[in-house]
């Protein structure tokens, strides 16, 4: 009956593609809305994710997600080498400086400053140069990123392609000089502004002079320190904030949650994908089964139980329905790969899988079961009427 | 024993809510094994609604129907299907094959349904349908045949399981003539022996000579049997 089942779905070609194309377009929209809401909530904290060696940022208790730095005095490094546990303390500048172009225009950037001797979160990936190249004069390495698009030269021709930054090029960072001595792959972070990373000293040198200037204190713990006890004494002595890298992940993942529209925008689409997928989905299904009710009458008249059509029925749901999750997920991930260089965040975790895995899941039940209840009450005597 | 159908005050009404209809009224039937017993008269007299009884499609609201001495109205619906799937066939005015099925496919679902194993059911379908004459047929599919070829498929099916009782609805109603004549003699001459009864209901008087006896029926009765 398994055979015949899978004949009837699959006889009708027409129909058939509408039930999969059906599954398909609310697997895609289950899966890939997600997958985009997911990159951007990662890119929120990608500062943090690439920044590996540091167990602790020490920040001023206002801070409220790595965007918004509130600076320190820098007596504030020294204070927080001094408690007990702490390996080491590097201080980190990090700001938006303006950077003046080839061709006069301006443009935003962020400002990464690392301690000057140990170059401590230096970005994960040099594609170009040497990270000690930094400290040479007016040194500075420009992520790849904003390289060839925003601090891009103009075009020779009018209209041409511009001319991706290199190392040797030289830019303006207030008014100073800065001269490109690497090139750098970052995790593009939200605001999609070039990084630049330079040393922590010559990062001040470019800022606005300011009485506070040091906007983190990056923490390693001695060997088998207890992170959390660790932070809490640090608290305690400095009265700042301290947070283990998961902990700010978590205050930056949290306030983007609850004070932007982001989850609200991507769960009114995620939703109305599954709405609209599951009626389309499920009336496709349902119209499936309607046209072939006097087949399942000729079944039921012939002998065949209730339990064997409903396992029909079941298994036709099963086919469609893996066969359309598996096109909106391939789908999705053809998506995620043809927007792997975009400016589009992208990130398809298995926990998405079974999320739109479910939700499928979900929809293909609900079509099957109004399909049986359909075909349960459905009299044999019916395939008598011409 | 050679009484396959019995039918005493078979009585039924439908009711659609706003009226009901005695689709039956104390209907009195025998049919032998080794007959074919044709059932006329005019539409709406009860006719489907008397097959459909006696084939356990349907449940009548009063009176006795045996079948080869077994009551389907008391059996339970397991004992009834399984009852259904092995000692009836079917044919339809309408043919009511399963479109995406070839016509082997077709003939095997009898077969299928009684746990008989997939090739095994294909090759004896194919050696019914040799039977009806479709041998080199059995990989069409029923749009790639005529009427009078999808009702011999049809008529394949009803016959693959060995069933004891065949009903047919109009078997020759939406067939041409020279069609309508062969479905008739195959019915008779390969779906009829001694250890089984076809039930066939009719309005086309050009088929009536190849009944054996011949029911006729009005306004829920049997009027008359000749
Ligand atoms: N499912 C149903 N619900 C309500 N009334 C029905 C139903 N089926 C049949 N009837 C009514 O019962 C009566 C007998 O119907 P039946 O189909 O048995 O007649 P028939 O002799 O087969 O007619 P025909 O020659 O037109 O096929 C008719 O009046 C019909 O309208
Ligand atoms: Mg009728």
């Amino acid at each position: 009956m398994n055979y015949i089942a899978i004949k009837m779905l699959m006889g009708d070609t027409g129909k058939y593609i509408g039930i999969v194309m059906g599954l398909t377009f609310a697997s895609l929209i289950m899966t890939q809305q997600p997958a985009i809401f997911t990159g951007f909530i990662a890119r929120s904290y990608s500062f943090i994710t690439d920044l590996g060696l540091p167990d602790i940022w020490v920040m001023d208790t206002k801070v409220q997600y790595i965007d918004d730095v509130k600076p320190l005095q820098d007596t504030e490094l020294y204070r927080v080498r001094g408690i007990s546990g702490v390996e080491w303390a590097m201080p980190l500048y990090k700001g938006t400086l303006k950077a003046r172009l080839a061709d006069g225009t301006f443009q935003n950037c962020n400002v990464i400053g690392l301690d000057d001797t140990t170059l401590i979160g230096s970005p994960p990936v040099l594609l170009e140069g040497k990270l000690e190249d930094l400290r040479r004069s007016d040194g500075i390495i420009v992520d790849i990123d904003g390289a060839t698009e925003k601090l891009a030269k103009p075009a020779r021709v009018a209209g041409g392609k511009q001319i991706p930054l290199k190392v040797g090029d030289t830019l303006e960072l207030n008014d100073k000089r800065a001269i490109v001595v690497g090139i750098a792959k970052v995790t593009r972070t939200f605001q999609s502004q070039p990084v630049i990373y330079t040393t922590y000293s010559r990062a001040i040198s470019y800022a606005p002079p300011e009485r506070k200037q040091l906007s983190f204190v990056l923490v390693k713990a001695k060997q088998g320190q207890d992170l959390h006890k660790l932070t809490q004494r640090i608290r305690a002595n400095t009265g700042l904030a301290a947070y283990t890298r998961q902990e700010f992940m978590d205050l930056t993942f949290w306030y983007l949650m609850k004070n932007t529209g982001i989850p609200i925008n991507f769960g009114v689409s995620v939703g109305l994908g599954f709405i609209v997928g599951a009626a389309i989905a499920g009336q496709t299904f349902y119209n499936f089964t309607l046209d072939n009710i006097r087949q399942f009458g000729v079944l039921k008249a012939m002998g065949a139980s209730n339990w064997v059509l409903l396992r029909m029925i079941l298994l036709q749901a099963l086919v469609a329905g893996s066969i359309g999750y598996g096109m909106g997920v391939g789908l999705t991930a053809l998506f995620g790969f043809a927007m792997r260089h975009s400016i589009l965040a992208f990130k398809f975790p298995w926990q998405l899988l079974v999320f739109s895995g479910t939700g499928v899941s979900v929809i293909c039940m609900f079509a099957a079961f109004i399909s049986i209840i359909k075909v349960i009450r459905l009299e044999p005597a019916i395939v008598f009427k011409s | 024993m050679n009484i396959a159908v019995r039918c005493e005050n078979l009585t039924k009404t439908y009711d659609t809510g706003e009226q009901k209809v005695t689709a039956l009224n104390a209907v009195n039937l025998t049919i032998n094994l080794g007959e074919l017993m044709m059932l006329v008269g005019p539409s709406g007299c009860g006719k489907t609604t008397l097959i459909s009884v006696i084939a356990g499609i349907l449940d009548q609201d009063e009176g006795l129907c045996e079948l080869f001495g077994e009551n389907l109205l008391t059996m339970k619906s397991k004992e009834k299907l399984r009852f259904r799937a092995q000692q009836i066939g079917f044919v339809f005015q309408a043919f009511n094959l399963l479109p995406s099925l070839n016509a082997a496919e077709n003939v095997s679902v009898p077969l299928i349904i009684n746990g008989v194993k997939r090739d095994v059911a294909k090759r004896k379908a194919i050696e019914v349908l040799e039977s009806v004459g479709l041998e080199d047929r059995w990989k069409s599919f029923p749009a790639q045949l005529s009427g009078g070829q999808q009702q011999r498929v049809a008529i394949a099916r009803a016959l693959v399981h060995s069933p004891r009782l065949i009903v047919c609805d109009e078997p020759t109603s939406a067939l041409d003539h020279a069609s309508g004549h062969n479905v008739m003699n195959l019915l008779k001459e390969v779906a009829l022996h001694k250890d089984r009864a076809l039930v066939i209901v009719s309005h086309d008087a050009r088929i009536f000579s190849f009944a054996d006896r011949i029911a006729e029926m009005d306004d829920g009765h049997i009027v008359n049997v000749r």
